[in-house]
């Protein structure tokens, strides 16, 4: 899945990590716009291997685009503002 | 009196300013930062946040309830990012949990306006990368700038599907296609009825004729087959016309939703009994016209009360905290209420006609294929759960919804059955032959929504 900017997509830069590699974002980015954006694909596999996911509903009601934060343990990506240095793992 | 309120959406903030306005100062509460709800959810800072580009027609409302919210932050105790998690209605407490922290909120009355999300029916490939819901693929351009993908394709039946389809191709995005599970005769024959609805009702058509002036591809009374994908997410979305025959787009994202259903889980482990709504095919917290409930110091008002929209939930909003007050012992204007009372009336009966011009498809829910994904949670397919509604079935049937989470963990995953929970319940009253309201409702079960658990300190 690939987010596609469509407006309001010159804002200033920030930069974070995904599996250790780097993840160019903006800010005002939720981590899941920062990483479909930037081509990550998917942000966790289904525990019962049946695929990839990345999210659903982006209200915080489906907890499909789980991601781990050090730091900051397990989040919803849709509802966690990505943020400068970041380090991210797939949920 | 301790009063709280949960949600800030439109039913959330009309609620305040009348309790505000009778000198109370509530507990609000809150799970996004900005308040708005999602209707008129704002875009983080740094985004722009213009009214009109954002909320359309829709910008005087949404510019009125964001002023109203901002300037109530200060005269209550506003609390934002902040989970409602439980609700105890014998020790009148709310269980909160924001940022990492627990807190308990006593409360002597509390109004929940908690909304609603999207109503969803799997199809083959709904779990790719790529599909989301229709109000996720709004969300996503309301408060990032953001398209689900470049080509897409929007599925299923209500407004949501052409406003969202129409706020896409105006972003700029293309759209390939609009399949409207509804047939145009269906939709026509609520046409007089959704003439109440006034300006709602012009927009609405605005929005079609729009999107067929452009020439977007759009099929009305479809029957989805399946959103194809590879490894990158999703290629192509088939379905089969009115007539039977087989369509197929290419497209790298699709937007998927049947209407909406109330996200009352708080009003559920308040022991608000609920009712099976027909009209809206949804099951509702039991209320009064103004939001009181059999639960002493409960209160409803919104979308979680029962599907009314943006419009209605404003005033039901106030109507739920004029009710509140009443019952408090506080001096109300009776015309007020009365005035309240008729525009509520009056929005109910064009709120019926557009679920009859977008009624809830429960046969395709019916007819999911065996080996689709059922429950996204669980990664359950529709086959297993018609498995265990079988006689034959080694626990006996599952001759009802909650038995079958037992059995099968059908809703029993991290959402909760918020996703799956309508189509599973057809599935099974399918199965077992008998209407979905026999096969009852998933109870809500505390944490409403996942919360971490604190590992436990070992003593030294």
């Amino acid at each position: 899945m690939k987010l596609v900017r469509l407006r309001d997509a010159s804002r200033p830069r920030i930069t974070l990590t995904l599996e250790g590699q780097a993840i160019e974002a903006q800010q005002g980015d939720t981590l899941l716009t920062a990483l479909l954006a930037a081509g990550a694909g998917h942000l966790r596999e289904s525990e019962f291997g049946d695929g990839p996911r990345a999210g659903f509903c982006l209200m915080g009601a489906c907890q499909d685009c789980w991601v781990v934060v050090e730091g900051m343990g397990r989040v919803r990506a849709c509802a966690t503002l990505a943020a400068q240095g970041m380090e991210v793992r797939r949920g | 009196m301790k009063v709280a309120v949960v949600g800030a959406g439109p039913a959330g903030v009309r609620a305040v300013e009348r309790l505000v306005a009778a000198g109370l100062s509530p507990v609000w509460i809150d799970e996004a930062p900005d308040g708005g709800g999602r209707i008129y959810q704002r875009p983080p800072v740094g985004l722009a946040r213009d009214a009109r580009t954002l909320y359309g027609f829709e910008a005087k409302r949404a510019t009125s309830v964001h002023d109203t919210l901002d300037a109530l932050k200060p005269k209550v105790d506003w609390r934002p990012e902040t989970l409602v998690w439980h609700i105890r209605p014998e020790a009148r407490t709310l269980n909160t949990l924001s940022r990492g922290r627990q807190a308990e909120v006593a409360y002597d009355a509390a109004i929940l306006c908690t909304g609603a999300m999207d109503r969803v029916i799997p199809v083959p490939g709904w779990t790719r990368p790529g599909v989301t819901t229709l109000g996720a693929a709004q969300i996503a351009l309301k408060t990032q700038g953001c398209g689900i993908g470049r080509r897409v394709a929007f599925l299923g039946t209500g407004p949501l599907l052409w406003l969202v389809a129409y706020q896409y191709a105006k972003a700029g995005a293309e759209v390939v296609a609009v399949l409207d599970t509804t047939s145009f005769a269906t939709k026509m024959r609520a046409a007089p009825g959704l003439m109440l609805g006034g300006m709602t009702f012009a927009k609405g058509l605005y929005y079609t004729a729009w999107l067929r002036r452009r020439g977007i591809r759009i099929a009305e009374g479809v029957t989805p087959i399946a959103i194809d994908g590879d490894d990158n997410g999703v290629t192509a979305i088939a379905w089969r016309d009115a007539a039977g025959r087989e369509h197929r787009a290419e497209c790298d994202a699709a937007g998927i939703g049947w209407g909406l259903k109330p996200e009352a889980q708080l009003a559920d482990l308040a022991r608000v009994p609920f009712r099976h709504d027909p009209v809206q095919a949804n099951w509702v917290p039991v209320r009064d016209g103004a939001g009181r409930t059999p639960v002493a110091g409960i209160y409803l008002a919104g979308d979680g009360a029962g599907i009314g929209g943006a419009e209605v939930a404003e005033i039901a909003g106030a109507r739920a905290a004029l009710a509140l007050l009443a019952d408090a012992g506080h001096r109300i204007d009776p015309i007020e209420t009365v005035t309240l009372d008729g525009r509520l009336a009056m929005q109910a009966r064009f709120r019926a006609a557009l679920e009859r011009a977008f009624p809830f498809p429960a046969h395709l829910a019916r007819g999911i294929a065996d080996d689709t994904l059922l429950c996204r949670c669980e990664g359950l397919r529709a086959g297993e759960l018609r498995a265990a509604a079988r006689a034959e079935a080694a626990t006996g049937p599952a001759t009802e919804v909650n038995r079958a989470k037992s059995f099968t963990r059908v809703g029993m995953g991290r959402c909760q059955g918020r996703v799956c929970g309508a189509a599973a319940a057809e599935v099974l009253a399918a199965e077992l032959g008998c209407d979905v309201v026999a096969t009852g409702r998933l109870r809500g079960q505390p944490p409403v929504k996942p919360i971490p658990i604190p590992a436990p300190v070992s003593a030294p």
